[in-house]
């Protein structure tokens, strides 16, 4: 079983890093990165925090679009190709294929990530002169930025596994959106009342909360991070995507691929 | 059982596990960052001028967020009856940099801004600031102005002001003529109690909003508790200088033929009166705006 899985994760990893979509939009971010400081030329005194916003808010942002846009095709490219009645009449089954899709997706979000932060630190180091104790807690806010493709990367292989690439992306970015303002949309169901309440509450726990892995503004403030939130989000991430993972491994085993 | 039913049995109960799982710790996760963190953000935004460039021509979407953001967190620091509102005014100025058409949110805000506490922030500069910003935004809507002069008059005491905000707002088009009234009396009498209870009844009569309403409420029976008493006061004064004392109890002033019976507050019940001829309500907690009679 593992060989199994360590063979589509290895497969999906590297079928992304030869999509070459990715290096333009990793050389996108270096080159937004890059940009930074003549951004800080117009805002005066506030070099490096523009520097992170822009840097990690990049990493982000890049990081949810090859989510959604490598993620979208997934399953559905494999059916086009006919590749997936291949895989499967080996003896694979229909979740170690879903979920070696989703590690392999989430191996090349990680790699991605790694090389833009390597990039992002490169360049604190180069216009900010030297790296201080506390930009170590801007690991933290990309640590949560990977959280946060680990729950994309499973919702949008929920929607490959049943709809069609353009909608699956159209739903995966709706539910990124949704999610950006989930504890909105909790103190939203707080403030209302009967039915709407109910409604609302089950709705903002239905969806994911991306607001809390947005550490972005308290890093580039030098804000310190918790434990305590870090353990936390980490269990919530991991549970989240479980559950949206097992859902498409469900709907992926009910559906006829005749 | 089937194969196929077998795994659908299988990963619904594991969806509905992990799905509660996650509940809590996104229960726990709120429970470290506390319930204002969302809104917390705010302070670390540069300027609301600056969200309006990064928001990709969604502003005025962004600004509804922002504007049930102030709502929300006014509300719930009201309803614990806390005194700090730090953040009620960043949130407001982001508002209405994103939208500066968003009148509600000058006009409700703004009287949020200036109640004092806990009712409000009690910060009636800013709440004037806020509204000024809004009048320079939208020049022709005169209501701003009487939001304005409301402001100078019951929170910052400024009648010149107060008087001229009226007076400008009555010269704007579709004014009603009641604007141009409220700048005479102002010219005239400015600290006239009346002139504060009619103007609490026109925020009461005219405000959307639940909570200012209330509050209005609360205002105009405050400041009807003041006039009763300014007006009890006047009878114990002339007892005492018929009888050379002050009366003990209310029934003393009945019989001196001074008052019909005993006196009750606008809450029913009857107001207190001390030795020295002053007069109190029962419940000071239920008049929190006297001003003249044990009032802050």
């Amino acid at each position: 079983m593992t060989s199994r899985l360590s063979a589509i994760t290895w497969n999906t990893f590297r079928e992304a890093v030869r999509d070459r979509v990715l290096y333009n939009l990793v050389l996108f971010v270096l080159l937004l990165v890059a940009s930074a400081p003549l951004f800080s030329q117009i805002s005066i005194g506030l070099e490096k925090l523009m520097l992170v916003n822009v840097g990690l808010s990049s990493i982000s942002l890049f990081g949810v679009i090859i989510a959604i846009f490598v993620g979208i095709g997934l399953v559905s490219k494999e059916i086009e190709k006919k590749t997936l009645y291949t895989i499967l009449s080996r003896p694979v089954r229909r979740w170690e294929f879903i979920v070696g899709k989703y590690l392999g997706l989430l191996l090349t979000l990680v790699v991605n990530t790694a090389l833009m932060t390597v990039g992002f630190y490169l360049a604190l180091l180069i216009f900010i002169n030297g790296l201080k104790r506390a930009d170590a807690m801007l690991l933290v806010a990309v640590y949560f930025i990977v959280l946060q493709f680990m729950m994309m990367v499973a919702i949008t292989l929920l929607f490959s596994t049943f709809s069609t690439p353009i909608f699956s992306a159209i739903f995966a970015f709706a539910l990124y959106v949704i999610g950006t303002f989930g504890e909105d949309l909790k103190n939203f169901a707080a403030m209302s009342h009967g039915a709407t309440k109910w409604l609302a509450m089950g709705a903002s726990y239905i969806m994911p909360n991306f607001a809390s892995l947005n550490v972005i503004a308290q890093a580039a403030h030098e804000q310190n991070v918790g434990s305590g939130l870090i353990f936390s989000n980490t269990v919530y991430a991991l549970l989240y995507s479980l559950a949206v993972t097992v859902a498409a491994v469900m709907i992926f085993e009910r559906r006829n691929l005749k | 059982m089937n194969h196929g039913r077998k795994v659908t049995v299988v990963c619904s109960v594991l969806v509905v596990a992990l799905f509660a799982g996650s509940i809590m710790s996104r229960r726990k996760v709120e429970d470290i960052r506390g319930r204002q963190a969302t809104l917390e953000e705010v302070l670390y935004l540069p300027s609301g001028k600056t969200v309006k460039r990064l928001s990709l021509g969604y502003y005025s979407l962004l600004a509804d967020v922002y504007w049930t953001r102030a709502v929300q967190y006014f509300g719930s620091r009201h309803i614990r009856g806390s005194e700090r509102y730090e953040l009620l005014g960043p949130l407001l100025e982001i508002t209405t940099d994103l939208d500066p058409h968003l009148i509600v949110a000058y006009e409700t805000g703004s009287i949020f801004l200036s109640q004092r506490v806990p009712e409000g922030a009690g910060q009636p500069d800013k709440a004037a600031a806020l509204v000024e910003k809004g009048i320079r935004a939208n020049p022709a809507y005169w209501r701003l102005y009487f939001t304005l002069g409301f402001i100078h008059y019951v929170d910052r005491h400024d009648y010149k002001a107060a008087r001229e905000a009226f007076q400008k707002g009555s010269e704007r088009p579709g004014a009603l003529p009641w604007m141009k009234i409220m700048a005479a009396r102002m010219a005239e009498k400015a600290d006239d109690p009346n002139m504060a209870g009619y103007l609490w009844k026109t925020i009461h009569d005219t405000t959307t909003d639940k909570s200012i309403k209330e509050s209005a409420a609360t205002h105009l029976l405050s400041l009807r508790a003041d006039s009763d008493m300014d007006e009890l006061e006047r009878r114990t004064q002339a007892y005492q200088q018929k009888f050379g004392r002050y009366p003990e109890e209310w029934s003393d002033l009945v019989r001196a033929g001074l008052l019909r019976g005993v006196p009750v507050d606008p809450k029913g019940a009857p107001y207190k009166l001390r030795l020295d001829g002053t007069v109190r309500v029962a419940d000071p907690k239920l008049f929190p705006y006297i001003e003249r009679h044990g009032g802050k």
